[in-house]
């Protein structure tokens, strides 16, 4: 049963060929006999699980089970459930059992899915290949001595290793896309505003969204069908009417315009990475869609503008992790700045302690307008490109990272390197416009992914566009061998 | 050398919200510690700010209030510094876009003219939380209760030339944010603070001196004395050859003096950007207009409206209009005594005034009615009672001793006005003096206040007085 | 923009970061890689570009003045570090 998506999971748990409790001990033992390998995980919750799939089989029972009631997922580790440790990835966190629920958890709650722990990422969410975590890196199922990406590569290990039909994740600059293209499974980061940041621990509060990632687009719809909507205790939170993604994921994309950014095709993207791409937007071609070349002339300063402001938001956003109310604290401080200046020291590790000195730079005196505002001027450019070529194209398409898994230790020291790999996804975050990755075929035996980029607030199109790829070819039903 | 003093403050009001700026954590004064912090304000991972309606109205208000600017747009940023009563380890406020700017006070100096004071700008902020030094074994306590409760930061312009036009420009401040109801103004509490930023310049020069900020000034008396500390201390120092550095000095109530705050700190660099958590604040007209009605009359508005309409001078209508409760205390009195404002306001700021004072007792907590006073008042105006005798019923009734009416009939403290029996006192003071008669006879006038006095006596004080003169006049021809 | 040694240890204490004196040398080179990378930036005009703080266009929303804030104190000290009588406790903060 572990092989099933959430759509045919639910199937089954409707039609009774096995209990949520079955489901959910299966999975457990998936993850105990793989997690030491993979280190997906940070925290399994067996006997919570195992509690809320009784739960969940009550409520069938009682005929109140709607379409998510007794599945099990995953949360990444920077979502706060209250009672459950939340470490973000960090010693800073080790201890921290988190006393409330983050909006997501609380809403995934209610629509009744199981909880099976915790998921394994970059610390605070500030890595591209998942090597960051104090918890240790976590292996690519397809390659364990590749990086499943980052930062929610925890997330995309554990789907793609089917330890768990779906997860929630986090996507500051392509830390939903990314890894999901380097696991081989589909993974979306709605429009900034969409799914509330409540109880998801800020790395960049202008850039940061939540969104699910599954092994199907159809998948995906569910998951955000219960996680998207207005929150009142995030102000960046939109009033906008949360559609039922479900609903015209099958339409025709007859007439579909899709445009081809130049910029996502030229150096640096490795030749095998952009033949896969290209065969996938052929098949488009086949269901009836157009295809033309478009440019996002400022989408190439899109990486310098990103290690300004995230840095900038992050070092203030980390500021609170002191070692007074909660978390990480240095032993016998001599005093209060001993006592900031060692729980922080030894608290972070050492790429976060790097992105706060390069935020705390770019915002000091002297250098603010050089940094941080020249910064918020080119976002705004890198933006208006999207909002102009959404004047002419329904979909932007390309790869969604410029090479697949890398080795791990590869680019671990040398961090421009490795922002280099989100390249293609942070464009998106500054705009804020909605984006996904879904399984386009493979190279160097490795899984790749197609990005498809929509225009504010269409994830509904997107997910229709990636439904009806997966409908037509088979590359997210492939398995990593001995999973 | 002559030298000018220049000042600018900074005031600190808490809003008078009931829930926080950016939670829905009570802002109540004195509960347990930390029972009121919520995990927005303990700054938990994750948690995000959300901004109180409240708080936007009462800084429009006050933006109105004093003829201000109130911007169609205005952003929270972040100021970013490390200290334990500071659970994010930045404060948000408003930094380059403050919500009001460009405002005015008026106030009143000891000469009876009035200056005009400018109001560089208001900004919300959040206030932060509290460090008790107690000792717990050598460490520090932090209480978070406060940490979040709504400031109104109201910066002056550099306008204040001394000590006294500071305290007077405070009172000022103090009086228009209670009359507007968006502060309790409680000093002691610490709902209304100040830092003074002091610096003096040889008289006639135009360049500031160097300025020093005095931190946390939380009484009227403190800022006066603080400030003529820190201006006789500059001049001290600018006189015997040193100069004054730019610094944060603490004012020390006990030793009366302003110290250096140890900062062995570099400047600070505060990382001011806009908080990405918050959105940029639109104010509509149409919210400025629903403001704008609930404007109550204004302190100098309605001193004015008291001296034409009770005809007071100005020096009572500014005392009456101190307080908008003191103000509907009097007026209400002005209602029940048949509209004597003259004799009204006299027995408010006098007798009223003054006991409260000894009571220690708040204008809100008088054991007098306005209706006990006014009724009082009227038994003045129609000769029931003489102003003597008003003050024997006004002691009275603070004791609880009942209404004027009932207190004068119970005392038999009746005027008597009846002219058959005036006259037969005077005939017995006559009787009983003659050698005073003969004397007054002889030119010796003075003995006028000799006769009154001795048949005020005979009478208990109860004759009327006026009566008494002139029947006196005609019997001693 | 090349960071010196001196320059790194002034970021690390207003960032309030502890940094191992013999790791110094490496964090002024990264920080140095990242600055002159984030550089290219200035090669491109900005020149009345209003600058954007949010990716959408959005007013704050208000919030009404209730209290809906419980006391959890009990729940959110039972992660703290040290607390003594319901406060947290720090070091000694000299005034």
């Amino acid at each position: 049963m572990h092989d099933k998506t959430i759509t045919e999971l639910a199937a089954a748990l409707k039609a009774g060929e096995f209990s949520s409790v079955e489901l959910t001990e299966a999975l457990l033992r998936r993850i105990e006999a793989h997690n030491p390998e993979l280190n997906a995980f940070i925290t399994v919750t067996r006997e919570p699980a195992l509690q809320a799939a009784r739960e969940a089989d009550a409520a069938r029972a009682a005929g109140k089970a709607g379409p998510l009631t007794g599945i099990p997922i995953a949360h990444k580790d920077i979502f706060c459930t209250a009672g459950v440790r939340t470490s973000c990835g960090s010693k800073m966190l080790d201890s921290f059992v988190s006393p409330y629920d983050a909006t997501v958890v609380e809403k995934l709650k209610a629509a009744g899915v199981v909880m099976l722990g915790k998921t394994n990422m970059d610390e605070f969410a500030m890595g591209s290949s998942n090597e960051t975590s104090y918890y240790g890196p976590v292996k690519n199922p397809w390659k364990l001595d590749a990086v499943p990406g980052g930062s929610s590569g925890g997330s995309a290990a554990a789907v793609a290793a089917r330890l768990v039909p779906g997860v929630t994740a986090t996507d500051t600059g392509g830390s939903i896309r990314q890894p999901a293209a380097m696991c081989g499974i589909s993974g979306l980061k709605p429009t900034y505003g969409r799914v509330s940041r409540y109880g998801m621990i800020a790395f960049a509060s202008s850039l940061d969204q939540g969104g699910p990632m599954a092994r199907t687009a159809e998948d995906l719809a569910l998951l955000l069908n219960n996680m998207a909507g207005f929150d009142p205790r995030d102000s960046t939170s939109v009033e906008h009417v949360v559609p039922d993604y479900t609903d015209g994921i099958a339409e025709s994309l007859e007439g579909l315009k899709i445009g081809l950014p130049k910029e996502f095709f030229g150096e640096g993207l490795d030749p095998e990475v952009g033949q896969v791409v290209e065969a996938a937007i052929k098949e488009y071609e086949k269901l009836g869609a157009e295809v033309r070349e478009v440019s996002l002339p400022n989408s190439k300063l899109s990486v310098p503008v990103y290690y300004v402001i995230a840095p900038a938001e992050a070092s203030s956003n980390l500021s609170r992790f002191d070692g007074v109310r909660y978390g990480y604290r240095c032993e016998n401080p001599v005093d209060l700045e001993d006592l900031y200046k060692r729980s922080r020291g030894e608290g972070f590790g050492a790429e976060v302690k790097r992105r706060i000195m390069v935020g705390t730079y770019a915002l000091s005196a002297g250098y603010y307008d050089a940094y941080y505002l020249k910064a918020q001027q080119l976002r705004r450019l890198i933006r208006d490109d999207f909002v102009r070529v959404f004047e002419e194209v329904d979909v932007l398409m390309g790869p969604t990272s410029p090479t697949v898994a890398f080795n791990i230790g590869e680019r671990s020291d040398d961090p421009l390197q490795m922002y280099l790999s989100d390249v293609y996804t942070i464009a998106v975050n500054l705009a804020g416009v909605p984006g996904l990755s879904i399984p386009a075929g493979f190279a160097k035996g490795l899984p790749v992914g197609l990005q498809v980029i929509g225009n504010y607030f269409s994830e509904a199109k997107l997910l229709n566009v990636a439904h009806k790829f997966q409908q037509a070819t088979d590359w997210h039903l492939a398995t990593p061998e001995g999973f | 050398m002559e030298w000018e003093t220049v000042i600018g403050l900074e005031i600190h009001v808490q809003l008078a919200t009931k829930s926080k700026i950016f939670s829905g954590s009570s802002t109540a004064y004195g509960a347990a510690p930390n029972t009121q912090a919520s995990a927005i304000d303990l700054g938990m991972p994750g948690v995000l700010p959300v901004l109180n309606e409240d708080a936007v109205r009462m800084a429009v208000k006050f933006g109105l209030a004093i003829g201000a600017k109130i911007a169609p747009r205005s952003v929270f940023a972040r100021k970013n510094y490390f200290y334990p009563d500071l659970p994010k380890g930045y404060q948000i406020s408003q930094y380059e876009l403050p919500v009001v700017e460009h405002g005015v006070l008026d106030i009143d100096l000891e000469d009876g003219s009035t200056k005009r004071i400018g109001v560089t700008r208001a900004h919300l902020e959040e206030d932060a939380g509290k460090s008790l030094h107690e000792d717990f074994e050598g460490m520090t306590g932090i209480d978070l209760n406060r940490a979040g409760t709504p400031l109104l930061e109201i910066v002056s312009e550099p306008d204040l030339r001394s000590a006294k036009e500071a305290v007077a420009y405070m009172k000022k401040m103090h009086s228009l944010v209670r009359y507007l109801e968006i502060s309790d103004g409680n000093m002691q509490e610490g709902s209304f603070r100040c830092d003074a930023n002091v610096s003096v310049r040889p008289k006639g020069q135009k360049e500031f001196g160097t300025r020093a900020e005095i931190k946390n000034l939380n009484s009227f008396r403190f800022v006066e004395r603080a400030i003529n500390y820190e201006v006789e201390r500059q001049i001290d120092l600018l006189e015997s050859g040193g100069t004054v550095v730019q610094e944060t000095r603490l004012y020390d109530a006990q030793k009366n003096e302003t110290r250096s705050m140890r900062t062995k700190e570099e400047a600070n660099d505060y990382r001011y950007f806009p908080d990405p958590d918050l959105l940029p604040l639109d104010i509509e007209p149409a919210f400025i207009d629903a403001v704008r009605e609930t404007l109550p009359e204004l302190p100098d508005e309605k001193r004015d409206r008291f001296m034409k309409e009770y005809e007071l001078p100005a020096y009572d209508a500014g005392v009456l209009t101190a307080s908008r409760e003191l103000a509907a205390f009097y007026e209400h009195v002005v209602q029940e005594s048949g509209r004597q404002g003259k004799l009204s306001a006299n027995w408010v700021m006098g007798d009223l005034l003054g006991a409260l004072n000894k009571a220690g007792l708040d204008i809100t907590e008088s054991p007098v009615t306005p209706q006990m006073l006014g009724g009082m008042l009227k038994r003045i105006q129609d000769n029931t009672i003489s102003g003597k005798i008003a003050k024997d019923v006004f002691e009275a009734m603070w004791n609880g001793e009942g209404e004027a009416d009932e207190i004068i009939e119970k005392r038999g403290l009746k005027q008597v006005t009846d002219t058959g029996a005036i006259e037969a006192m005077i005939d017995e003071v006559i009787a009983a003096n003659p050698q005073q008669v003969e004397q007054y006879k002889a030119g010796k006038d003075k003995l006028m206040g000799f006769f009154v006095g001795q048949v005020m006596k005979a009478s208990k004080g109860k004759a009327n007085p006026a009566q008494v003169n002139e029947l006196l006049k005609q019997k001693l021809g | 923009m090349s960071l010196g040694p001196a320059e790194v240890k002034n970021i690390a204490h207003l960032a309030r970061l502890d940094i191992d004196e013999s790791l110094i040398p490496d964090y002024a080179k990264n920080l140095s890689d990242i600055l002159a990378f984030v550089e290219q930036m200035n090669a491109h005009a900005t020149e009345g570009v209003e600058p954007m703080a949010h990716p959408l266009d959005m007013s704050q929303r208000l919030r009404p003045d209730e209290v809906t804030e419980r006391d959890q104190r009990e729940l959110f000290q039972r992660i703290a570090p040290a607390t003594e009588a319901g406060l947290y406790l720090v070091p000694k903060v000299i005034e």
